[in-house]
């Protein structure tokens, strides 16, 4: 695990992303300008260190009701603000750009905040950005796989030689400037079904598994899937860390939480994704068996341990600002993680007194 | 409440004068009830690449988009070699698994002949409960008989018009009254 930066004796990673998404605030029905609402992941980076948080990503999305299609100068913003968490994409969408650039967009990054930059390469859901940057949908899965291993060879090699469908030849190329440790760490983003774990598995990639909801033993059979990938792919899985990452919200009382959390997911997925979430979904979400972490803090816990028992993932990333959740909404949440959470998942899942600390 | 008709064919008039009748039957019984016709013979539609709905424009993003917005639809699909249209299946293609959600659908049918009269039950009916419809059961199927001159003489297939029209308005008050008041439940 050392090569992906985690130590797994301190314990459970704790993490937050954003996807960048600029929504109304269904309370007011009004928008904040995208001037502010960059500024505000800037500071929640920055309270999201303060509270202890390990890992801070951001999204790109490139359409309506998203601000940060720029993610990497977003993220050098926030590499500046910050002094220890590790800051990543959420993701980058890899099949549109060119790796070169991403490359050095992210070694830039792991250079500006002393080797805390982490990338994680996904094949965007909308996909309104191939007409907009110029790719032809009907190669989707051929853009990301060939641009996805590119970007990896680049990761593994200071001079590289390589050629493909989708980008001029490469002849002893250099790809500069390097990350502080030579290399990055690079995951693979997976949407939550087996077959798109085991495409990481097999070629021995760190997981990003992102979810909506439903049952957690329901995802366990997409960690096993990935990890018997890897061994089938000659990897081996306690070499390949796992993360996972979805809904959030911590309030006194799991009512509190579903009240408070429900308008932004429901208006927000409305605009964002072309249908609400059912009520009835939503609510089993405090179930302790439910993927989602909504809940009181204690729930919370105790959700985030027995995914850890079950998936014997290194790193959960919340995500809790989404909908135009309002800042004083998470700041809430980010003292309940640092005053509560935090300490207690660490507590228990950490083997030595540093990650118990 | 708004219910659109959905005309599934890009060829012939026979499921298109049995909308207009039903629709006709809307405005007069119904007309607190919002209608639109999509007759898919005046959309130019692409075929489903897999994409989210949201990403097709034009006539393709229009039409999947009214439909996504509506609280019911009444299909009106002919039968081609002993199937629905292509055109038909192609809407479903374009829209999300769960697209129907929350809404419910009924059904005419039009065909040359009765041989075909269970090809709703065992083709159409399984796409919609895949999709999660609430289906008014019931559908209404119309032979080539019961026209003439463009227009339906079976008294019998204009009554049975009419009631479907009625079922989609009271199931879809149904299915709406007793969502919001589970829902109300929930209190979040």
């Amino acid at each position: 695990m050392e090569k992906y930066r985690i130590n797994p004796d301190d314990g459970i990673e704790f993490g937050i992303y954003t996807l960048g998404d600029h929504l109304p605030n269904p309370a007011t029905g009004e928008r904040i300008s995208a001037q502010q609402r960059i500024h505000d992941i800037i500071d929640y980076a920055v309270l999201a260190e303060q509270a202890g948080v390990d890992f801070f990503s951001v999204g790109e999305s490139h359409q309506e009701f998203f601000a940060t299609q720029a993610h990497a100068v977003v993220l050098s913003a926030i590499a500046q603000a910050t002094k220890k968490i590790k800051i990543a994409s959420s993701s980058t969408i890899i099949s549109t750009s060119d790796p070169v650039r991403v490359y050095e967009n992210f070694a830039t990054l792991d250079l500006i905040s002393n080797g805390r930059a982490e990338l994680v390469a996904g094949r965007a859901s909308r996909v309104g950005l191939f007409e907009l940057l110029g790719y032809n949908l009907h190669n989707y899965e051929e853009l990301f796989e060939e641009k996805f291993e590119l970007l990896r060879l680049i990761n593994e090699n200071e001079t590289v030689n390589w050629s493909g469908e989708f980008r001029a030849p490469l002849r002893d190329a250099q790809v500069l400037p390097r990350p502080v440790n030579g290399s990055l760490p690079i995951w693979r983003a997976v949407g939550g079904t087996p077959a798109s774990a085991m495409k990481a598995g097999y070629a021995g990639v760190p997981m990003f598994m992102a979810h909506l909801g439903g049952s957690t033993s329901q995802f366990k059979r997409t960690v096993d899937s990935y990890r018997e990938a890897a061994r089938a792919g000659g990897h081996d899985p306690a070499q390949l860390p796992i993360a996972t990452a979805g809904f959030f919200y911590a309030a006194e009382s799991s009512q509190q939480a579903l009240k408070e959390l429900y308008p932004h997911i429901n208006e927000g997925m409305k605009r964002t994704n072309g249908g609400g979430f059912p009520k009835q979904l939503f609510a089993q979400g405090v179930d302790p068996h439910n993927i989602m972490n909504i809940g009181s803090p204690q729930q919370i816990i105790e959700k985030i341990l027995h995914q850890h028992e079950m998936f014997g993932h290194q790193r959960y990333i919340a995500q809790i600002d989404f909908g135009g959740m309002p800042m004083d909404n998470i700041k809430k949440n980010l003292e309940l993680i640092g005053t509560e959470i935090l300490p207690a998942i660490k507590k228990y899942t950490a083997k030595n007194k540093e990650g118990q600390a | 409440m708004k219910i659109v008709g959905l005309s599934g064919s890009q060829i012939g008039s026979k499921t298109r004068i049995a909308m207009d009748a039903t629709l006709k039957v809307m405005a007069e019984k119904y007309p607190e009830v919002e209608t639109e016709l999509i007759d898919l013979a005046d959309y130019k539609m692409e075929f489903s690449d897999g994409r989210n709905y949201l990403d097709y424009s034009g006539d393709t993003g229009y039409v999947t988009k009214t439909l996504m917005e509506a609280d019911a639809i009444i299909i009106g699909t002919p039968i081609f070699q002993a199937s629905i249209p292509a055109a038909l299946k192609n809407i479903f293609d374009l829209l999300p698994v769960n697209a129907f959600r929350d809404k419910v659908v009924s059904m005419l049918v039009t065909a040359g002949s009765a041989k075909h009269y269970l090809v709703a039950d065992t083709q159409l009916k399984p796409i919609l409960a895949y999709m999660k419809a609430q289906m008014v059961q019931t559908f209404v199927f119309i032979e080539e008989v019961d026209f003439h001159q463009k227009q339906i003489i079976n008294h019998d297939v204009l009554m049975r018009l009419e009631r479907l029209a009625e079922d989609t308005v009271v199931l879809t008050e149904t299915f709406t009254k007793i969502r919001e008041e589970k829902e109300a439940e929930y209190d979040f």
